[in-house]
């Protein structure tokens, strides 16, 4: 079944230059015209002339280092420098007829995590490709990405329900521009465009994971051995890898009412960071994992709110399974307001609650740490613009009144000129036991700096 | 007596008919400034390029391109779509805007980078637009009802307007005054008054040419003396009702940009 989707995802795409129409507007107004004779229809309205400036490929990008330390000390399991690297973005798009290539691929020099083998799963090594991929639209209500992606949905401010799209959490934590929270997918997206409905439909051929914390940059607390975990001692896991078998689907229809927006999602593949473990050897593994959900959005008393929810569908077993997350509902509703001149503050708060809790509770072994049902999660979130909006402050908060932990990111950003941004800030982690979501990251609490020249 | 009386009603009613006569005169000069300015034609494309020059004199550049559909002929409700192509770390974010009339605008921005739709909750309309001098309302047109406007004066080339916000507490300025050429309509100066009287704030249009039989801003400043600096405005590539669809302005043309309208 879904091997099918793909492929028909493949035959949209040489579908495309059988009819080579002009259809970047939409069904409404819809103009054909020939894409071999470039001297018709396209050039009356816009002149060929511009057409002939736009040069051959467009290449753009930037140049970054970074430099990241923890405030913390080192532990056994980690080292004094959180982040030290050089990264080169080089940007390309090209428009072949009416297909558009989108190319970006960063090269890196990361003495840090000192690991140059090139891993197209987990970005690690000298490329870290971001984007490859071809976006066309073979019929006129129809839109087409295909190839390695960013893909993002949904409406929470760093809190994601129905967003199962990979994420670099590493990239997060340590101090990396908030563009790498996201993590290129290698997928195969359509979207539909219908009046009552828009439709996006994302087939993820080969199971795209988080670029999660495995304790090798970021070290976390090992809740069985009750001990943190670092680049010494490295979590093993077991990812599924198989090509059409360990594969995605994630699905979003939506619709506009007004200013109001609303949106259902479906997703079907596994948990994204590890959310289990393997009873035999040990190692982390990704469970199958369906969500169901919903997300509203829209003005709201001079402000923005957002409200979504899913239902986690674990793997089967899971509910009297100890080794394997429990099925879990989420909820999560924000809002944001301009308070004063430019600026914004916003706060969400965000429930996770276990559903078979009482079976969870039952199947743990005696001694085992013990997660509480309801998981809560407050964050407050303040921007300000200053400085002709060349200076940007902000301020995230998570904190978890269940956990008693929490998390606050502080960040500068100063455009110097048009080629040139200095930006700061730290990364603190805190809270009163070790195993808690936030805190048993604590010994990665760190601050850096970067700076970064556009070309 | 009876000849007094009359001569009274005489001026009474010559006197309440120059105010009659002059309300529905002034909005109407008002209506056709703000008209000539944001509204000529259906829709319209243009490229934009934006000088900002800080208080320091170093500068910056914005280049974007920008559609804009009329919801319906005249004064009104519009649809923005701004995508940017300069400087590079900007290079395909888009800014779009549905103006709405005596409410607040929804406005959008899509950060390619992230492939993130982010609605933008601020709604101060007094905000810069992309760190320029020039405002949100400067881009899009200011709400003619949100002020009293006055008719001060009428020059050879000009009609001079006043204009006070009815809400003090909502703008930074106390006042405005406006040069409405007479036969553009468009306000080729304006002056913002701070509360002390002293003008701290001037837009002017340098350059305006006749397209597709519409006079057209070429070139446009905004000086901030409160700011420090000045913003310079550069239009291209004007176009005029080239049939923008309403769909181009929705979440499908955030994430991939029409190219056709662009180019």
């Amino acid at each position: 079944m879904r091997e099918g989707l793909f492929l028909i995802a493949v035959c949209l795409l040489s579908f495309d230059n059988v009819i080579a129409g002009e259809v970047l507007e939409g069904a409404k107004s819809v103009q054909i015209v020939s894409a071999t004779e470039p001297g018709s229809a396209s050039t009356r309205d816009w002149g060929i002339n511009e057409e002939k400036r736009e040069p051959i490929i467009d290449f753009y990008g930037y140049i970054d280092a970074r430099f990241g330390m923890r405030t913390s000390g080192s532990t056994v399991s980690d080292t004094d420098i959180s982040l030290g690297e050089i990264r080169v973005q080089l940007k390309a798009k090209k428009n072949v007829k009416q297909v558009t290539i989108n190319i970006a691929t960063d090269f890196l020099f990361d003495p840090v995590v000192d690991r140059y083998a090139i891993n197209m799963n987990n970005g690690e090594g000298v490329i870290d490709p971001r984007l490859i991929n071809v976006e066309f639209s073979p019929i006129d209500f129809i839109d087409a990405k295909i190839g390695r992606q960013i893909l993002t949905w949904g409406s929470g401010d760093f809190v994601f329900i129905n967003d199962l799209f990979a994420k670099d959490w590493n990239s997060f934590f340590l101090g990396r521009d908030v563009e790498y929270l996201k993590a290129p997918v290698d997928a195969a997206k359509v979207s539909f465009f219908f009046d009552a409905l828009n439709i996006d439909f994302v087939y993820t051929p080969r199971f795209g994971a988080d670029r999660f914390v495995d304790g090798r940059t970021v070290s976390f607390f090992d809740r069985e051995n009750k001990a943190f975990r670092g680049r010494d001692n490295p979590l093993v896991f077991d990812r599924p890898n198989d090509w059409f078998d360990d594969d995605e689907i994630a699905a979003r229809a939506y619709q506009s009412f007004g200013a109001l927006e609303a949106a259902v999602y479906y997703y079907n593949g596994f948990w994204k960071s590890p959310a289990g473990q393997d009873v035999l050897d040990g190692r982390s593994i990704f469970p199958e994992l369906s969500v169901y959900g919903a997300s509203l959005r829209g003005p709201v008393a001079g402000g923005l709110a957002w409200v979504e929810t899913g239902y986690y569908d674990s793997a089967a077993g899971a509910s009297t399974d100890p080794l394997v997350r429990n099925s879990e509902v989420r909820f999560l509703i924000g809002f944001e307001k301009e308070i004063s001149h430019e600026f914004t503050a916003s706060i969400q708060y965000n429930l996770e609650r276990k559903l078979d809790y009482n079976k969870y509770v039952n199947a743990l072994p005696s001694g085992a740490l013990k997660d509480d049902q309801n998981k809560h999660l407050l964050t407050v979130s303040l921007t300000k613009l200053m400085l002709q909006q060349n200076l940007v402050l902000s301020a995230f908060n998570f904190y978890s009144p269940s956990g008693k932990d929490g998390y606050v990111r502080f960040n500068f950003s100063y455009k110097v000129s048009d080629e040139l941004r200095i930006d700061g800030g730290g990364n603190f982690f805190y809270g009163q036991e070790d195993h808690t979501f936030f805190s048993q990251l604590k010994n990665n609490n760190n601050i850096y700096v970067g700076v970064r020249r556009n070309f | 007596m009876k000849r007094h009386f009359s001569i009274i009603l005489l001026f009474l009613i010559s006197w309440n008919s120059t105010v009659i006569a002059q309300e529905p005169e002034v909005m109407d000069i008002v209506t056709k400034a703000v008209e000539a300015m944001n509204y000529a034609g259906d829709d319209a494309k243009a490229r934009i390029d934006m000088r900002i020059i800080d208080k320091s004199g170093r500068e910056r550049i914005r280049q974007m391109t920008m559609l804009r559909k009329n919801e319906k002929s005249g004064y009104g409700p519009q649809k923005y779509y701004v995508f940017f192509s300069r400087p590079s770390d900007v290079k395909g974010l888009v800014f779009m805007a549905w103006k709405n009339i005596g409410e607040a605008d929804d406005r959008w921005l899509y950060l390619p980078a992230l492939d993130l739709v982010k609605r933008i909750a601020a709604s101060d309309e007094r905000s810069s637009f992309v760190g320029s001098h020039f405002f949100y309302e400067d881009v899009s047109g200011r709400d003619i009802d949100e002020d009293t406007h006055k008719f001060l004066e009428e020059t050879n080339d000009y009609y001079v307007i006043k204009s006070v916000p009815k809400e003090l507490d909502s703008v930074e300025f106390a006042s405005y005054t406006s040069w409405v050429d007479k036969v553009t309509f468009l306000p080729m100066r304006m002056e913002y008054t701070d509360s002390n009287g002293k003008i701290y704030r001037v837009f002017s249009i340098q350059n305006v040419e006749m397209i597709e039989g519409y006079p057209t801003i070429i070139d446009a400043e905004m000086k901030d003396s409160a700011m420090g600096g000045k913003t310079i405005l550069h239009y291209s590539a004007v176009k005029y009702s080239t049939g923008i669809g309403g769909n181009i302005f929705s979440e499908r043309f955030l994430r991939r940009p029409p190219r056709k309208h662009l180019r």
